[in-house]
């Protein structure tokens, strides 16, 4: 299966498909992400200040990271709950349960927005219980965690599952026989194991959480200064024909993706290595 | 113990407490419900709530089948484009070592890694009427955004790394020996690809293109900042779920939303269908090998 060089390689098609390859990735992707940077570069540097640094783009991106991190918390906490539940145990429904863990991947964003905020509302299905105690959720910051809690469930689900699955139960057998509590045995043994997994799972939820627009816009209310996230922020620059400062602060985004990719990179390197030693 | 795998002795060492078994399950069946289970079931109830006559109504609203219309045309474009470039993709980047493969395979993830907002934006700022490109199309009656070439482009773009990325590591997990056999037996390209390469990757290739099917017609952000929402002319019917919403129309919002989610839904059993055929049985070890390398 491994693959040759070109030159002791007897298949044919690798022009034809290395050619189209490339031509489509440049006319689809490359093109479009090189107009950021020209049109960043038309703008003179206060003008790039003052979109990237002003109160309001502040204050969203204080949010945006904010609820993300919130987010992406609350999921590596239940998402490692529920791979474990997953793996190590029987339960009924547990099939339908791992398909349904998609389902934030496959639901369109603006059903799940609308979705969120009816039953979080505080006449909705869960909001009406939470409303007596004080707790408001749908047009406040705790809404904005709710809606991106929901798009990065997938995440640390599917990337600790495999790596608990193919973990060799041997080596709690071992710790066990050796006297081990379980819990020392967890914390010892198979907790090591999972943390470059969990990690990347992390990461993958508060990145998918930093973009996310369709989810968040109907929960939020998109008060300017509370519960305005970045991409909505960019929406409404866009909808003012404000295409300068729209790009400025998309600019800023891109980098932390970017970033936030290479990290992934790194993060998945060190996990197959550990799982590989 | 009931709980233990039948297949596998009970394997004392690695069992927990029942009292944390337990405690568990139920963290994570609560947690589930309140996050995927509750809001389906919200969905069909919402939808519901006017009444089945309603629900009809809503759904065959003409703007409803033009949004429904629109929806189907991008999808039948972005589809069949995405899944012969993951094709292309897979056969180059599994079959052939070439500098810059691993650059090659990063590019591929970007749009993976833009918002949907900004992916909405830069075909705004390429081909809006103010830009070069946009402008000179406009001159030549040819308008791409606040129009259905928007949408289709900025479908194709955040789809864009779907089929690719579940392709190219089936392609690798089934190896190349059977399409050498074919070559060196005396196949032609086309003949070996049809008869060899195809049927090998046909479940994986499936697979790829329901997950990129998904994605299209649920695509919400990026198009929403391409659409310029007129109505009954560029909407989807994500699009539409949001102007039926914003108008108060709850009732009518849901059920075109229960559409959407049985999609979702649809799209979850396939996947569940197609995963276990993904890979022949045979080549499954190297597959996961393949998946831990990636």
């Amino acid at each position: 299966m491994a693959t040759q060089t070109r030159r002791n390689n007897v298949l044919p098609g690798f022009g034809l498909t290395l050619g189209f390859t490339l031509a489509y990735l440049g006319i689809v992707v490359l093109i479009p992400i090189s107009t950021i940077f020209f049109k960043t570069f038309t703008l003179t540097w206060p003008q790039f200040w003052a979109a990237v640094a002003s109160p309001r783009t502040i204050a969203a991106y204080r949010l945006s990271f904010g609820a993300s991190m919130a987010g992406a918390l609350a999921n590596s906490v239940f998402g490692f709950i529920v791979a474990w539940s997953l793996v190590r145990y029987e339960f009924p429904g547990k099939t339908l349960i791992d398909v349904m863990v998609d389902l934030p991947f496959a639901l369109p964003t603006s059903v799940a927005g609308i979705t969120l905020t009816a039953i979080y509302a505080s006449n909705g299905w869960i909001g009406r219980y939470l409303a007596p105690l004080g707790i408001k959720v749908a047009y406040t910051p705790l809404g904005v965690v709710v809606a991106l809690t929901f798009v990065g469930l997938p995440f640390v689900v599917r990337t600790i599952q495999p790596v608990l699955e193919d973990l060799d139960q041997e080596y709690e057998e071992a710790a066990a026989t050796l006297g081990a509590s379980r819990l020392q045995t967890f914390v010892l043994v198979i907790a090591p194991a999972l943390i470059p997994a969990l990690l990347t799972g992390f990461a993958l939820a508060f990145a998918r959480a930093l973009g996310e627009y369709g989810s968040v816009v109907f929960i939020s209310g998109n008060m300017p200064m509370h519960t305005e996230v970045v991409p909505l922020l960019i929406m409404s620059k866009l909808e003012q024909f404000d295409y300068a400062g729209a790009t400025a602060i998309a600019l800023v985004m891109l980098t932390a993706s970017f970033v936030l990719l290479l990290g992934i990179n790194v993060l998945q390197r060190w996990s197959s290595r550990r799982l590989a030693a | 113990m009931a709980s233990q795998s039948h297949r596998e002795p009970k394997r004392p060492g690695t069992a927990d407490p029942p009292a944390v078994r337990i405690a568990l399950i139920t963290i994570a069946l609560v947690f589930l419900a309140l996050f995927l289970f509750i809001p389906v079931i919200a969905v069909f109830a919402e939808a519901l709530q006017k009444g089945i006559g309603a629900y009809f109504a809503a759904i065959t609203d003409p703007e409803a089948r033009a949004a429904i219309r629109l929806t189907l045309t991008t999808a039948a474009i972005a589809v069949p484009l995405n899944v012969t470039f993951g094709i292309a993709a897979s056969w180059a980047i599994a079959r052939f070592d070439f500098p810059g493969k691993q650059m090659l395979l990063t590019l591929i993830d970007i749009p993976f890694s833009v918002s949907p907002v900004i992916a909405g934006m830069l075909f705004v700022l390429l081909l809006g009427v103010r830009a070069p490109l946009g402008g000179w199309l406009a001159e030549h009656g040819v308008r791409v955004i606040f129009a259905e070439p928007g949408i289709v482009l900025a479908t194709i773009f955040v789809t864009f790394p779907l089929a690719a990325r579940e392709l190219i590591p089936i392609m690798q997990a089934v190896g190349s020996e059977e399409e050498e056999a074919a070559i060196v037996l005396g196949a032609g390209g086309w003949q070996m690809f049809f008869r060899v390469t195809i049927p090998n990757v046909k479940w994986g290739l499936l697979y790829g293109l329901v997950l990129c099917n998904a994605r299209a017609m649920g695509e919400f952000g990026a198009v929403s900042v391409v659409s310029g929402h007129i109505r009954g002319h560029t909407n989807t019917m994500p699009l539409y779920v949001e102007i039926l919403y914003n108008d108060y129309q709850f009732a009518a919002a849901f059920a075109v939303s229960s559409l959407l989610t049985l999609l979702a839904i649809a799209t979850l059993a396939a996947k569940h269908f197609l995963a276990r055929r993904a890979v022949p049985a045979r080549h499954e070890q190297d597959h996961l090998a393949v998946k831990v390398a990636a």
